[in-house]
């Protein structure tokens, strides 16, 4: 299972990487494996406000519908418009060509509440 | 992943072979059972184009035999037993006095006076209660098997080719919803032309200490052909692309084999049946509500519970409902009053608060292709 050390990560297994005040946000390889196969991803439009820990999105697969949180809060800048006519992109290449969206970033400090790969490691390795 | 099981939950002989597969162990109906091993979608395919091996040990066997074996299940099951010949089978329903479903399950004749049942897991030991209670006033023993057998199904267009090599009597004469007594790969068992996917393909009856052996030789044998182990993710998906019923969603003990489109199995003419009197008033007055098969007509998953209406009003609820994997659309069966009831009716599913179009269609949403 992969776990990028470049990035933070959520509780809720969403993982950021973040570029100054832009943040791209995705789910981990830890999540796309319990979602299953992904058939559907409801994602905003852009120029949306997120508010941390409220959700932006849902992943549908097969089986399960799942909740995306924001993991922070700001504007959506862009969307993974692939994920409309290819969603099993989260399956293949969660922290790749399966990024939801990008978020200009509000939190005055944005790394609070964020795990790094690390600890993301420690609760992944506790849940799985 | 957690090793540690609540102390309730059963497993089959091959939960092992499944760790070693891949697969992913969820709880269902008390068993401990491969959901998926390289992905719902993958494996749903698989059965349809190729071939798939499921294990449906956490199925229940229950004997019956006896002089008045036939009498008995007559009167116990809404289907017509007497027309039943040695080897085969029937599709059939128990009912309660009231008119709703027990269970849905499969009887195989081996004579006139012994029979087996091959009934749900959730089921089993309310059935075998059930027959049980209902036996005392005929000549009959009831056993129930389940504990001693093992089930698995082999689905798919090449499903023949891989189990032909490894059983000693001809498959290509066995007819639809027939079976054998045999040996498959020298084990003792019975194999049957039935599934639960509208592919052809057979399930096989073995003994619980010599399953694991048969599992393996049949995944070798079907290397060639493609063959993957498939869960129980993907038989749902199967089995929903062609209408059929799941006990405990499309049919429980509230609701009427009619409705469920299941009157094809409910056959007045041979007389008294437990069930039959309310359900021929039923038949009589008409029906009020009647099971349907709805298909999205945009991009989005019905699913259990969902709320589904006409004409903005609410006429019901999704049974069940998948992202069809060989339509790549979201499919569901619903019961809806009769007058929504027609092919291509418009309905509505409400899918987190935004209203996603929907058309009555015929079942089942996929061609079968059983051979019948």
């Amino acid at each position: 299972m992969e776990i990028q050390k470049d990035l933070l990560y959520t509780m809720e297994h969403e993982w950021i990487r973040l570029k100054g005040n832009r943040a791209v946000v995705g789910v981990s390889d830890f999540a796309q494996k319990q979602l299953g196969d992904v058939v559907f991803v409801e994602l905003p439009t852009e120029g949306t406000e997120l508010v941390k820990e409220n959700t932006f999105g849902v992943v549908e697969s097969v089986k399960t519908v799942s909740d995306v949180y924001a993991p922070l809060s700001g504007r959506v800048v862009a969307v993974n418009k692939d994920l409309e006519t290819q969603p099993d992109l989260v399956n293949s290449d969660p922290y790749g060509k399966g990024w939801m969206i990008e978020i200009e970033v509000t939190d005055s400090s944005p790394e609070d509440g964020l795990m790094n790969s690390e600890k993301y490691t420690e609760l992944c390795q506790q849940q799985g | 992943m957690s090793e540690e099981l609540p102390q309730t939950l059963r497993t089959t002989p091959l939960t092992d072979v499944h760790r070693k597969l891949g697969a992913r162990l969820v709880p269902f109906a008390g068993w401990n059972m491969p959901i998926q091993y390289a992905g719902v979608v993958t494996e749903h395919l698989c059965v349809r184009e190729k071939v798939g091996l499921f294990d449906v040990s956490h199925m229940g066997e229950i004997d019956i035999k006896g002089k008045d074996a036939q009498r008995f299940l007559q009167y116990l099951l809404s289907n017509d037993i007497e027309k039943m010949t040695d080897g085969s089978i029937l599709y059939t329903l128990m009912c309660y006095e009231g008119g709703g479903v027990v269970d849905d399950l499969l009887i195989h004749r081996f004579s006139e006076d012994h029979y087996f049942l091959c009934v749900n897991a959730s089921n089993t030991d309310k059935d075998y209660a059930w027959i049980k209670k209902n036996a005392t006033s005929f000549d009959v023993t009831t056993k129930n098997t389940s504990a001693a057998t093992a089930q698995l199904a082999l689905q798919g267009p090449r499903a023949e080719e891989v189990l032909q090599p490894l059983f000693d009597i001809s498959l290509h004469d066995l007819p639809y919803y027939h079976f054998k007594r045999g040996k498959v790969h020298n084990v003792e068992g019975i194999v049957s032309r039935t599934g639960y996917t509208g592919e052809d393909g057979f399930e096989l009856y073995l003994p619980q200490g010599d399953v694991r052996q048969v599992f393996c030789a049949l995944i070798r044998q079907g290397e060639p052909c493609g063959i993957q182990p498939i869960g129980l993710g993907a038989r749902d998906t199967l089995r929903l692309e062609m209408g059929y019923a799941l006990y405990g969603q499309e049919i429980d003990a509230e609701s009427s084999p009619l409705e469920a489109d299941l009157g094809w199995v409910v056959k007045f003419k041979k007389g008294k049946f437990i069930g039959s009197e309310p359900l021929l008033k039923q038949k009589e007055e008409g029906l009020l509500r009647k099971l349907v098969g709805l298909r999205l007509l945009t991009r989005g998953v019905p699913r259990e519970h969902y709320r589904v209406l006409a004409d903005g009003k609410p006429v019901g609820e999704v049974t069940s409902g998948t992202f069809s994997p060989s339509l790549n659309i979201g499919i569901g069966l619903c019961y809806v009053p009769s007058e929504h009831s027609i092919t291509g009716a418009r309905l509505e599913v409400e899918i987190r608060n935004q209203l996603i179009p929907a058309e009555v269609v015929k079942l089942p949403f996929v061609p079968s292709h059983v051979k019948k």
